[in-house]
């Protein structure tokens, strides 16, 4: 038990995928325009993690090791259409909105880097943990940076106007913006780094 | 051990600048072009400019400070990327725009990459393009000159992009500064007496404006609107930031290349990407963008102009 709940923390918070490993970029820049967005990209991601986590994992003696790459992918991609038609039929205007990010989900190095580096390794209860902890923390990292994007952007949270009225930055919900709050979280995330006695983070992360 | 000192080819000469002085002196042949601001736009001009100073300074030392560095903003540098930035405004902007962007120039545009000769790009413009991308309501109203202060009027290269003639404007209204603009561009004669002054004492080369402008020139003249050789190179020379961008900006030591070979580049490439802004890009003006970009490919510029080692084969 007490290791399901280290899996579940560690995705949290040391190996939190947008401020600790610096993995699944692209999403994190382009849906964190406003706070519902990254909430609902966050969702679909950890259904999806937790889905091709455990298939993975219950199938990782059954995969020959040479073509378990394109067998990860055929599961990612089962659970993102899924995904996608239950999100077309249920929330249109979130479909609409996230519009191809959400297929784009299957080549999210979070999903293929967790299915090749812990799901293929390790039993189906860890695996479906670590998933879940993943998602969680992606989902923390997106709406971390969508909730100051929004904020100062469009002088709202989550599509309600705070009652002071400013003039908004609006390149904070534009490109650069996404860039410049990624930019300077990370860099937070090193001085507690720092604090802690940890490494900083270096150049890595990919989209 | 990592050489990460890029110096030109000797023999070196030892003078008596100092990066200080050098500001310091820049800031002063700019003075003429704000005295001509303030006359021309008024008083409102002379606030913009000082809020913007002012921040830039506060910004520097208070960055300074917390990240436990030596506060030098006596050196000037943070006074001449305010004072630039608020050349760079239209002069009816409300008062915390100059506060903003002097904030971002300093605190994104320059503390973030380690400080004074560490920023890629020019600070100035990097909160003039932030400002452009934030509030591009209040910086696209330009106030008519000469105190008729209720009403905004189109700068000239507004009026030719929206296919507008501008009878009223002439060349010796654009050579003094008569018309539409921002508070330090106006007045290309004011901006030429800085100029020449820092031309004639060595503290800028001819490479980058003179390339610059001349690029823009040409490049306006040949792709003219009534066809090849039609262009009025002279209303776009005289016209927008150019002056200012060419003499001020694109010679800022930090981020344009070392070598004369480079700065030819350098100046050669500003004027492609401004005329090509100008003529058929999204914006009246492209100086700034133009200088912006060209600051990014100058590290890549100075690889491939290093100065050969004197001997080595």
């Amino acid at each position: 038990m007490k290791k399901l709940a280290h899996e579940l923390i560690k995705g949290i918070a040391k190996e939190n995928p947008t401020f600790g490993l610096i993995l699944g970029l692209c999403p994190t820049l382009a849906v964190s325009t406003s706070l519902v967005n990254a909430l609902g990209m966050g969702a679909a991601a950890t259904f999806v993690l937790i889905g091709s986590n455990g298939i993975i994992s219950s199938l990782r003696s059954f995969i020959p090791g040479r073509i378990r790459l394109p067998a990860f992918i055929v599961i990612i991609a089962t659970f993102v259409t899924i995904c996608e038609l239950a999100m077309k039929a249920y929330f249109p205007a979130l479909d609409r909105s996230l519009g191809i990010f959400v297929p784009l989900i299957v080549v999210n190095c979070i999903i293929m880097a967790r299915a090749e580096a812990y799901a293929s390794k390790h039993p189906v209860m860890p695996s479906l943990f670590d998933g879940l902890g993943m998602g969680i923390g992606f989902t923390l990292g997106l709406s971390t940076i969508a909730l100051l994007r929004e904020l100062f952007g469009a002088g709202s949270i989550a599509g309600f106007k705070l009652p002071v009225t400013f003039e908004p930055v609006t390149v904070m919900i534009l490109a650069p913006g996404a860039l410049l709050t990624l930019g300077l979280l990370i860099a937070g995330t090193n001085i507690i780094r720092k604090g802690k006695g940890m490494q900083p983070l270096k150049k890595k992360g990919c989209c | 051990m990592e050489n990460r000192l890029i110096v030109s080819a000797g023999p070196h000469l030892h003078k008596n600048e100092s990066v200080r002085r050098i500001m310091w002196l820049v800031v002063a042949s700019l003075i003429p072009s704000g005295i001509a601001g303030v006359f021309i736009f008024g008083r409102g001009a002379l606030w913009i400019i000082l809020y913007a100073v002012i921040a830039a300074v506060a910004t520097e030392a208070l960055l300074q400070k917390l990240t436990g560095k030596r506060i030098a903003v006596l050196d000037g540098s943070a006074f001449l990327t305010g004072l630039l930035l608020a050349y760079n405004l239209p002069p009816g902007v409300p008062f915390w725009i100059p506060l903003a962007g002097s904030f971002f120039s300093i605190a994104i545009g320059k503390q973030v990459f380690g400080g004074l000769g560490q920023n890629i790009f020019n600070p100035a413009l990097v909160g003039r393009a932030f400002l452009m991308a934030s509030w591009p309501k209040y910086m696209t109203a330009f106030p008519a000159p000469l105190g008729f202060d209720a009403i905004t009027s189109a700068t000239p290269l507004t009026a030719l992009k929206e296919g507008k003639l501008l009878g009223y404007v002439t060349r010796w209204d654009l050579f003094w500064g008569i018309h539409g603009g921002c508070i330090g561009e106006v007045c290309i004669f004011a901006l030429l007496l800085g100029a020449l002054f820092l031309l004639i004492r060595g503290y800028i080369s001819w490479h980058i404006p003179f390339t610059y402008i001349a690029t823009v020139g040409i490049f306006t003249y040949i792709c003219g609107p009534k066809g090849l050789l039609t262009g009025d190179w002279l209303f776009h020379i005289l016209s927008g930031g150019l002056v200012l961008g060419a003499f001020f900006m694109a010679t800022d030591y930090v981020t344009s290349p070392l070598t004369r070979k480079g700065q030819v580049i350098f100046g050669v490439g500003c004027g492609l990407l401004t005329a090509i802004i100008r003529l058929w890009g999204g914006y009246p003006e492209g100086v700034s963008y133009a200088i912006l970009m060209m600051n990014a490919a100058t590290p890549l510029i100075d690889r491939f102009t290093k100065n050969r080692i004197y001997g080595a084969l």
